[in-house]
C-alpha cells in the first residue's frame, strides 16, 4: 500500500515538473499567449482558429495569420503547408480553421522580434466557405424612402426659386 | 456685456455647415465606387442611406439658412467646430450599418479617430470588414488630415476672407502661399502626389511579401492614407504586424515621418531649397527629441532584457518610438505586450514621445516641434539674462522658414497651447483612474487620444466605459483643433444661454 502511494506522489509530482516540457496539448487562446508571453515562451503549443487575409509564401515558408476571435497570430509554416490552405478569411468568405501544433515565441529572434508561432504541424479542422452576400431588405428600402425624401425636397427647393 | 448671437450668426453658420455637409457627402462617392467594384452591395447601401441623410440635411441647411455674407472671425470657429461633429455623426452612419461596431457611439468613435487621425479603434472583427468600409476608416485620416473645412475651401468656396478664419479654426495658421485658397490646394496637391506614390511603393512592397495584387494595392493605399496622414488605422486586426516583414516596417517608418513634417518643408522642398531641412528649428527640435525620447525607450527596454538581441530591440523599440512621436499609431507589438512587457521606463519615454507630437501645419497632434522648440529658445534667453550682466541685452532668435527674434508675446501663446495640452492629457488621465484603470495605463492611453497618435496599451476596446469613449472622442477633438475653435464654440454657448 505504502510503495504503492509512494509510486503515485513521486508520478504526480514528475508530472507537475515536466509537463511545461511538453506540448500544451489543449489549444491556448490568444489572448492567453499575449497576456503571457513569457510562460508559453519557447515551449510547444497547440493554436487553433480561422485563417484570416492573404497567405505570404516567402520561398520555402509562408506566413498565415490564425484568428481566434480575439487576436490574429502569425504563424510560420512550410508552403506545403500553407497550400492545403483552400479559403482565407474576408468580407466574403470564412477561412479555413486550422490546428497548429509549434513552438511559440514571444519575440522571435528569426522574424525581428515579433510574437509568432513556428509550426511543426497544420491540421484543417474545418474547411472554410463563400459567404453568398443577399440584399438586406431593410438597408434597399430605406435608402429608396431617403431617395424619394431628397427628390421631394430637391422639387420643393425649384419650386420655391420660382 | 456677452452679446447673445444674433439670428445672422445663425444662418450665416448654419449655411457654411450645410456647404461642407454636402461636401463631406460627396466623399463618401469614392467608397461607393470600391464598393461597386467589389462587387460588395449591402456595403453601398450603407454608404448611400448615410449619402441621403447627409444630402438632406447639408440641402435643408443651404437652403433655409441662405446668406451671402461672409464668415467672422467667431463664425468661421464655430462653423469649423461643429463641423467635426457633423461629420463624426454622418460617416458614423455607415460604419454602424456594417454591423462591425457595438454601438452608434462606438462608430462615432472611430469616425473622430479617424478624422482626427488618431487611429484609436473599436471595430468589432476587422478581418471580416468589407473593401468598402475599410477605404472610408482610411479615407477618414486623409480628409480629416487635410482638414475638413479645406476640402470644402478648395472645391466650393472662391476667395472669401471667411476661408482663412476656417484654415485657423483646423489648427493651422501657417500659409505656404499668399492665398488660402491656394495653400489648400498645394496641400492637396501635394497629399495626391505622394498617395499615388506611396500607394505603387507599399502596393509593390506588398507583392513582393506574398500579398495577392489587389490586396497589395488596397493596403498600400490605406496604410498610406493612414501612415502618411499620422492615423495608424490598419485594413487587418494585427496593424503592421500582420505583413511580418521589415521593409514593410521601413517604409512604413519613412512614410509616419514624411507624414509628420510640416507642410511647409515639402513645400520648401519643392521649390529647391533643401537647406531649410537642416536649418529650421522645427526639424532640429524633432531630431533631437526623437533622439532623447528613444534613448529613455532604449534603456527602459535594455533594463527588463525583454529584447536580448540589439537589433530586435532597435527594431521594435524605434518602429514603436517613431510611431508615437510621428503621432501615427501603428504597432508591430499587441496592445497588452505594453503593459505586460515593456516596463515603465519605456513606457514613460513613449507618452513623452506622444505628448510632444509632430511638427505644425502636418496632420500630426501633439504638443508640437516648434513650440517645443520655441520654449527652449526661451528657456535658454531667460537662462543667459541671469547668468550675464543686468545692462546686457539678451536677444535670441530661430530659424523657421525665416529668421525670427523670440518675443515674450509669442512665447506666451505658446505656452497657453502648451499648458491647454498638458491638462488635456491629465484630465483624460483622471477619468481613466476613475474607472479604475492604473495610473500609468491610464495617462498611457490618454496622452494617445489627445495627442492624436492611437497608440493602445489595451484600454480602448468596445467594452470600457461609454464615459471614458466619450472623453476620448472630446480629446481626440479638442487635440485635433487646438482648442480655439472649441473655446470659441463653448463661449458662443454661454453667450447664447447668458448675453443679452
Amino acid at each position: 500500500m505504502k510503495t504503492k502511494l509512494k509510486l503515485t506522489t513521486v508520478f504526480l509530482i514528475s508530472i507537475i515538473f515536466f509537463l511545461p516540457l511538453f506540448s500544451f496539448a489543449q489549444s491556448i487562446s490568444s489572448n492567453e499567449l499575449i497576456s503571457n508571453a513569457k510562460n508559453y515562451d519557447g515551449k510547444p503549443v497547440v493554436y487553433t482558429g480561422e485563417v484570416i487575409g492573404d497567405v505570404m509564401l516567402r520561398k520555402e515558408n509562408a506566413w498565415v495569420n490564425v484568428n481566434d476571435g480575439d487576436n490574429a497570430v502569425g504563424v510560420w509554416m512550410s508552403a506545403a503547408s500553407a497550400k492545403e490552405i483552400n479559403y482565407m478569411g474576408s468580407h466574403k468568405s470564412f477561412g479555413d480553421k486550422i490546428e497548429v501544433t509549434g513552438i511559440f515565441h514571444r519575440a522571435c529572434p528569426e522574424h525581428g522580434g515579433d510574437l509568432d508561432i513556428h509550426a511543426s504541424d497544420v491540421r484543417k479542422t474545418e474547411n472554410g466557405r463563400m459567404i453568398s452576400e443577399k440584399i438586406d431588405p431593410g438597408k434597399r428600402d430605406l435608402s429608396l424612402i431617403l431617395g424619394g425624401v431628397l427628390i421631394l425636397i430637391w422639387i420643393l427647393t425649384l419650386f420655391k426659386r420660382k | 456685456m456677452i452679446l447673445r448671437p444674433r439670428l445672422e450668426d445663425l444662418k450665416i453658420i448654419g449655411f457654411y455647415l450645410g456647404k461642407i455637409i454636402l461636401g463631406l457627402a460627396l466623399t463618401m462617392f469614392i467608397p461607393i465606387l470600391i464598393g461597386l467594384c467589389f462587387k460588395e452591395i449591402n456595403p453601398v447601401l450603407d454608404f448611400a442611406i448615410a449619402v441621403a441623410i447627409s444630402v438632406i440635411i447639408g440641402m435643408l441647411l443651404v437652403k433655409i439658412c441662405r446668406t451671402e455674407k461672409d464668415l467672422n472671425w467667431m463664425q468661421g470657429m464655430i462653423v469649423v467646430s461643429l463641423s467635426w461633429i457633423a461629420a463624426m455623426f454622418l460617416s458614423a452612419i455607415p460604419l454602424y450599418l456594417s454591423g462591425h461596431y457595438h454601438s452608434f457611439l462606438d462608430s462615432c468613435f472611430e469616425t473622430m479617430s479617424g478624422f482626427t487621425t488618431t487611429g484609436l479603434t473599436l471595430v468589432q472583427d476587422l478581418d471580416h470588414l468589407s473593401y468598402t468600409h475599410n477605404l472610408w476608416r482610411h479615407l477618414g485620416p486623409f480628409i480629416g488630415g487635410q482638414g475638413i473645412a479645406i476640402i470644402v475651401l478648395s472645391l466650393f468656396i472662391k476667395g472669401t476672407s471667411g476661408a482663412f478664419k476656417m484654415y485657423v479654426g483646423e489648427g493651422r495658421d501657417e500659409k505656404l502661399l499668399p492665398n488660402v485658397i491656394n495653400t489648400a490646394r498645394f496641400i492637396w496637391l501635394i497629399s495626391i502626389i505622394y498617395l499615388i506614390v506611396g500607394t505603387i511603393g507599399l502596393g509593390i512592397t506588398g507583392i513582393s511579401i506574398g500579398l495577392k495584387p489587389v490586396n497589395a494595392f488596397f493596403h498600400g493605399a490605406c496604410i498610406f492614407m493612414a501612415g502618411f496622414d499620422t492615423a495608424g488605422f490598419s485594413p487587418q486586426s494585427q496593424n503592421i504586424l500582420y505583413y511580418h516583414s521589415l521593409i514593410f516596417e521601413v517604409v512604413t517608418i519613412i512614410i509616419m515621418i514624411v507624414g509628420s513634417l510640416n507642410f511647409n518643408f515639402h513645400y520648401q522642398l519643392w521649390i529647391g531649397n533643401r537647406k531649410e531641412m537642416v536649418r529650421n528649428i522645427e526639424s532640429r527640435t524633432f531630431f533631437i527629441s526623437i533622439m532623447l525620447t528613444f534613448f529613455i525607450v532604449a534603456i527602459g527596454l535594455n533594463q527588463l532584457g525583454i529584447y536580448p538581441q540589439a537589433i530586435v530591440l532597435f527594431r521594435k523599440g524605434f518602429f514603436q518610438l517613431i510611431s508615437a512621436h510621428t503621432t501615427t499609431g501603428y504597432m508591430t507589438i499587441y496592445a497588452q505586450q505594453f503593459i505586460a512587457e515593456w516596463g515603465n521606463l519605456a513606457l514613460v519615454g513613449l507618452i513623452c514621445a506622444m505628448a510632444l507630437g509632430g511638427c505644425i501645419c502636418s496632420t500630426a497632434g501633439g504638443i508640437k516641434m516648434l513650440r517645443v522648440g520655441i520654449i527652449a529658445k526661451a528657456f535658454k534667453e531667460d537662462l543667459k539674462r541671469i547668468i550675464m550682466p543686468g545692462s546686457a541685452i539678451v536677444v535670441e532668435k530661430f530659424h523657421h522658414i525665416k529668421e525670427i527674434f523670440l518675443e515674450d508675446k509669442q512665447v506666451r501663446s505658446v505656452l497657453i497651447i502648451t499648458l491647454a495640452y498638458i491638462i488635456l492629457y491629465v484630465i483624460g488621465a483622471l477619468v481613466g483612474m476613475f474607472y479604475g484603470y492604473p495610473f500609468l495605463d491610464s495617462l498611457f492611453e490618454s496622452t494617445s487620444a489627445a495627442a492624436n497618435v492611437g497608440l493602445s496599451c489595451g484600454i480602448t476596446n468596445p467594452a470600457m466605459p461609454a464615459a471614458l469613449k466619450v472623453t476620448y472622442i472630446i480629446q481626440m477633438w479638442a487635440g485635433r483643433l487646438e482648442f480655439i475653435s472649441i473655446f470659441t464654440l463653448i463661449g458662443f454657448l454661454a453667450a447664447a444661454l447668458k448675453g443679452k
